[in-house]
């Protein structure tokens, strides 16, 4: 309890330098915390992209194909999925929703997908969001569309506007549809998923774009958007789809009875498992982020280890009055390192009250431009035991000058000749 | 006289990577109640001497008993407890720590000691007693120590040397910053203070001019053997 006393008057007459080294490792301690949130929200994000959809159907490929270029838009389908085995599927008993998807157009670069208005009912991401529509509505006409926050954005698109759709991926003169030209009547708010750079369009809309093309190119039989519109239009095949259970415990069951459809090769993946098996090989960066600010917590350290070293030859004359008024040669250590957690415990509050008031202050504008959600909650396990290290360090460190001046107390005895 | 409360005997001690003792002292007695003034010049090794009376180093050989007590028995430890619960102690300087208030410099040692703290009975109080009798002014109990000059803050390392009633009070060079004035008014009080709680004095200088003060006077060339070169 003495100890403490002192070993807190003293440090409070040091102070300005103690509070310079306690800012700075405040500000690494808030580094560290505020890469690990941001690191664990992007994963929890990422891995959230696609929520609640059971299984994602497509054409025979790999797993983290058919999740890339269903969910994420990058490359391409190998195969596509007939609208009878859609059909077929969607009409077994465990299965209680589907969106279809279809690729493969584009306009400026965003990619287009054919679906029916189901998907803004049923897609789900960062666990139980749903997409809002942040000015218009779904689409209804055969020639609406509705598009993702960030193609408004990037192209300055409003309501109304009429927009032209390419054939494929690359935008040439040549693949415009520019004969069908569409009514933007929904634009969905940010989402931080794929869903934001992507152009929606009903599964009849990309038939209608199609009727008079053939094997990529236009075919010289036009026919008009009108008389396209009035044809009623059914798709032959589509791209994927996604697929909800009414019951969970059927997910392997139905699973295994899709990859063993007997009239398609087909593949139906669990998003989830795959999105975190992605996030394996792609997560790595994370880990390097973690690495650079444990670092910066070092160097905040050694910058305490240093200010407390330069005091040592002023604090010799202290150290022999407590030896002289009946301190214990191990008190000395003691009273380094009880300065050491002080200094550090001050900077791991201060480093968490800045976390919280950072992620307070930002919190709308990372989610509005990013879309991660950055839920302001208690510290993890993980987070506290960085705390805990730090705490840790700290008192290690003190050692260093404890342990000297332990030294030179011993040897000056009482009587210092200053 | 009674039995002596420190007894040095065949004392010899020597620096570490030296070839010759700075010590050597076949027989010393200090006696209860006594002010004893102990006369050196610089380097004659009196430092020492209050070193190995204090238990903070040990000698090469011999024996030194304080109080009743062989030094050489007890663990570094031990002698820490042992100095503090029976010695005040007085630097030349710098006595006090900068960061406590006059008050608490003064009940460090209580701090430290059960013994200390026992006798002082009224740590605060004892200490405000103290530091009046030493003639320091009230409205300074709590202000830091930075604002005294330098001859009050002796005088407050007279009062924390002086509290819970140690046996032994030591003073190293104590007046040596002192002009004449003070240094007179500092051993007046530092006497009639030891006296009143029946403390051994022994106070160390080279200022051959104060020793008339004292009861007795020693010269260490005297009884320290050693060779002077």
């Amino acid at each position: 309890m003495t100890l403490l006393k002192i070993a807190a008057k003293s440090a409070w007459n040091r102070k300005i330098s103690l509070s310079l080294a306690m800012i700075s490792i405040a500000i690494s301690i808030l580094l560290l915390l505020g890469v690990d949130t941001i690191r664990k929200e992007t994963k929890n994000t990422f891995i959230n992209t696609i929520s609640q959809t059971d299984l994602i159907i497509g054409a025979r490929s790999g797993p983290v194909n058919l999740l890339l270029y269903s969910i994420f838009h990058i490359g391409d389908a190998t195969n596509n999925v007939s609208y009878m085995a859609y059909q077929a599927i969607s009409t077994m008993r465990e299965v209680k929703w589907t969106v279809p998807i279809s690729l493969g157009d584009s306009h400026q670069g965003f990619r287009v997908m054919g679906t029916n208005s189901d998907y803004f009912h049923y897609y789900r991401y960062a666990n139980d969001r749903a997409l809002h529509i942040k000015q218009g509505s779904p689409f209804v006409d055969i020639y609406d569309t509705v598009i993702g926050y960030d193609v408004a954005q990037k192209l300055n698109y409003q309501l109304n506007d009429k927009i032209i759709l390419t054939h494929g991926i690359v935008a040439t003169k040549h693949a415009q549809h520019d004969d069908k030209p569409f009514s933007i009547v929904g634009i969905l708010k940010k989402t931080g998923t794929p869903v934001d750079r992507t152009v929606f369009v009903s599964l009849q809309g990309i038939e209608a774009i199609h009727i008079d093309w053939q094997s990529g190119t236009r075919s010289p039989l036009r026919i008009s958007a009108e008389k396209a519109s009035q044809m009623g239009l059914k798709p032959k095949s589509i791209t994927a789809f996604m697929l909800g259970l009414k019951n969970k415990i059927d997910t392997f069951h139905l699973q295994r009875k899709i990859n063993e459809y007997h009239d398609e090769s087909l593949l139906a993946i669990m998003p989830g498992v795959t999105l975190a098996r992605l996030w394996q090989s792609i997560g790595q960066f994370e880990q390097v982020l973690m690495i650079v600010s444990a670092l910066v917590l070092i160097t905040g350290l050694i910058g305490l280890l240093t200010t407390l070293l330069t005091t040592l030859n002023e604090r010799r004359r202290e150290m022999a009055v407590l030896r002289a008024v009946g301190a214990h040669a191990y008190h000395v250590i003691m009273l380094f390192m009880l300065e050491s957690v002080f200094v550090v415990a001050g900077s791991c509050l201060l480093g968490v009250v800045l976390l919280y008031g950072m992620q307070y202050v930002l919190q709308p504008f990372i989610a509005e431009t990013y879309g991660i959600h950055l839920g302001i909650s208690l510290l993890d396990g993980q987070q506290i035991l960085i705390l805990m290290v730090a705490v840790l360090l700290s008192i290690l460190l003190s050692l260093i000058p404890g342990l000297i001046a332990y030294k030179r107390s011993l040897q000056d005895g009482l009587m210092i000749k200053i | 006289m009674n039995t002596p409360v420190i007894q040095l005997r065949d004392v010899r001690f020597r620096y570490a990577k030296q070839n010759q003792d700075v010590l050597s002292i076949p027989d010393l007695r200090i006696y209860q109640g006594e002010h004893l003034f102990i006369q050196g010049n610089s380097g004659s090794g009196k430092t020492t001497l209050l070193n190995i009376i204090m238990g903070i180093t040990l000698p090469d050989a011999g024996n030194i008993q304080v109080l009743d007590q062989t030094l050489l028995q007890l663990s570094s430890k031990q002698r820490d407890q042992f100095r503090v619960d029976y010695l005040g102690i007085i630097f030349q300087q710098f006595n006090l720590l900068p960061y406590l208030s006059l008050l608490e410099n003064v009940q460090l040692p209580c701090w430290f000691s059960q013994q200390r703290r026992r006798l002082a009975d009224d740590v605060e109080k004892t200490a405000m007693r103290l530091l009046g009798e030493l003639q320091i002014p009230e409205i300074l109990f709590h202000k830091p120590v930075n604002i005294l000059s330098v001859g009050q803050q002796q005088r407050v390392a007279v009062a924390r040397a002086l509290i819970g009633q140690p046996n032994i009070i030591i003073a190293d060079e104590p007046t040596s910053a002192l002009d004449a004035d003070n240094r007179q008014r500092f051993l007046e009080l530092l006497f009639l203070e030891a006296d009143k709680q029946n403390s051994t004095l022994v106070f160390v200088s080279h200022d051959i001019y104060i020793a008339q003060y004292f009861s007795r006077v020693i010269e260490l060339s005297d009884i320290n053997l050693v060779a002077t070169v």
